[in-house]
């Protein structure tokens, strides 16, 4: 599974939303239904998959599905 | 200044015995145990590896998204799942002119043990950063209540009693005095408890409290017979919709039963262990009888609280004698526990659904495993079986540790 796919799915299984509303450009809040308490555990749940450390201010600027990505593609190791 | 009048106009369960009302009641009548081995956890290794569990809970069956339910701990999924069932039992339609009149009032006595363990282990295994934001509001009691109001929009008093085994009724009771006093004009009562769990068996299983007759699963519970070992752990919710008769009577409701009266008391003698001549409990039914205004010649039914431990069953007989002098002998008693376990703090919301149903359908349940009298234990238990007899008054006990009782007095439904 490449990394889209896995943090897709991490989105999807947090958040409870079907693979076709978890686009690059959605937003967690106004798109994907996400409250604060679903944005910390899907933080947790990314730091778990990829064995990362997301600290409280880069977290807040993961907004979009993108972001997320483009996140995990840059300081997952290996 | 007379009494309001408080009537029960639905009923739900959830209970080792089925995944509804319909199905615990017939299960219930035909003699069915609802006891098997734990599939809930590896059981492997303990002392007691049975419970009276519920079978292929699946809370989205319950109109509950998975979203939202892998956020609950399972006794807040039976709190919705039992609450959706009722309000549609009830025919209750929540509106905007009604929502701030209808309370939450349930009765829970451990409540989120398995989402305590659960994180607990995650603690020690990844370290304190790796807990959820939703463990505390997955393990709070009051979640219970709390998300039935969110999923219903009931915005009447929403709270949680605890008082161990009792916690049911003591809810149904503080239910009946909310309405009395004009607070809220109906609610939503009754109990619920999930804890078949690593903690929750060993606990129990540490007090001496439990059956171990794992060998023969539907047998270990066996109220008031001599060969009884300890009671046998269930999970479930027993709930009722309960509203003043005016309200019942404006929207033209199906009505089960009235309550007559509520009473408690207290043993001030030991944690666990009944005051040993059962006056702590004998004053909870008094305390009862009065508060309905009624002499106890009038109880012509008990469901009894009957763990199937020594102490309980020993004691609570001694206490229905006190109460009820020469006609306790007489009273047909009857023992859910036998075929759902014990459900701790839901114990009094499943029972009292049963005591309801049967002065609704005029049948007594029997109390199954009565094989063997005991010499201290003779009293009319319902040993042989279901009987097609319509009481006039149900009263269904409740007892818990710390020595707390608990009764509601349950009265057919009469103009």
């Amino acid at each position: 599974m490449s990394v889209e796919e896995k943090v897709q799915k991490i989105i999807m299984d947090q958040l409870g939303v079907a693979a076709e509303e978890v686009k690059p450009e959605a937003s967690f809040v106004e798109d994907l239904g996400a409250d604060s308490l679903d944005l910390t555990e899907l933080i947790m749940a990314m730091e778990e998959e990829f064995s990362i450390e997301i600290d409280d201010e880069e977290a807040q600027k993961l907004l979009k599905v993108k972001d997320a990505i483009a996140y995990v593609q840059q300081n997952a190791k290996g | 200044m007379t009494r309001k009048r408080v009537v029960v106009t639905g009923l739900s369960a959830l209970s080792p015995l089925g995944g509804n009302l319909s199905d615990s009641w017939n299960n219930l009548l035909a003699g069915k145990s609802g006891i098997a081995p734990i599939t809930l956890f590896d059981a492997t290794g303990y002392a007691a590896t049975i419970a009276g569990e519920v079978k292929d809970f699946s809370p989205e069956n319950y109109g509950i998204p998975m979203k939202q339910a892998r956020r609950m701990d399972r006794f807040v999924q039976f709190s919705v799942a039992a609450a959706q069932m009722l309000l549609a039992d009830a025919g209750y339609e929540v509106t905007e002119e009604n929502a701030t009149r209808v309370g939450v009032l349930l009765g829970i006595g451990l409540g989120g043990l398995r989402t305590i363990e659960e994180f607990h282990t995650r603690l020690l295994e990844a370290g304190p950063n790796k807990i959820s934001p939703f463990m505390i509001p997955m393990l709070i009691s009051n979640m219970a209540p709390g998300q039935i109001s969110i999923f219903r929009g009931l915005k009447g008093p929403n709270v949680v009693m605890t008082s161990a085994c009792a916690s049911a009724l003591h809810a149904i009771g503080y239910a009946y005095s909310e309405i009395l006093l004009g607070r809220c004009d109906a609610a939503c009562t009754g109990g619920v408890e999930s804890t078949v769990s690593p903690m929750g068996i060993s606990g129990f299983t540490a007090l001496k409290a439990l059956s171990t007759r794992n060998d023969e699963p539907e047998k270990a519970s066996r109220p008031f017979e001599r060969d009884r070992s300890g009671f046998v752990m269930g999970e479930g919710a027993g709930m009722l919709f309960v509203e003043s008769l005016e309200s019942a009577k404006a929207r033209g409701a199906r009505i089960y039963a009235e309550i007559a009266g509520f009473g408690s008391s207290a043993d001030a003698f030991h944690i666990t262990a009944p005051e040993e001549n059962g006056d702590g409990m004998a004053r909870a039914m008094l305390n009862t009888l009065n508060d309905a205004g009624v002499g106890p010649e009038v109880v012509d039914h008990i469901n009894a609280h009957g763990t199937s431990t020594q102490l309980n069953d020993l004691t609570e007989s001694k206490a229905i004698k006190t109460v009820f002098g020469k006609r306790a002998y007489d009273i047909p008693i009857t023992a859910n526990k036998s075929q759902t376990g014990h459900l701790l703090g839901a114990a009094g919301g499943i029972e009292s659904v049963f005591s309801v149903m049967t002065l609704d359908q005029g049948v007594i349940p029997g109390t199954i495993n009565y094989d063997n009298p005991d010499p201290a234990c003779d009293l009319n238990y319902m040993g042989d079986g279901p009987k097609k007899i319509r009481p006039n008054y149900v009263l269904c006990n409740s007892f818990g540790f710390g020595g707390t009782n608990g009764c509601i007095l349950y009265k057919r439904f009469e103009e």
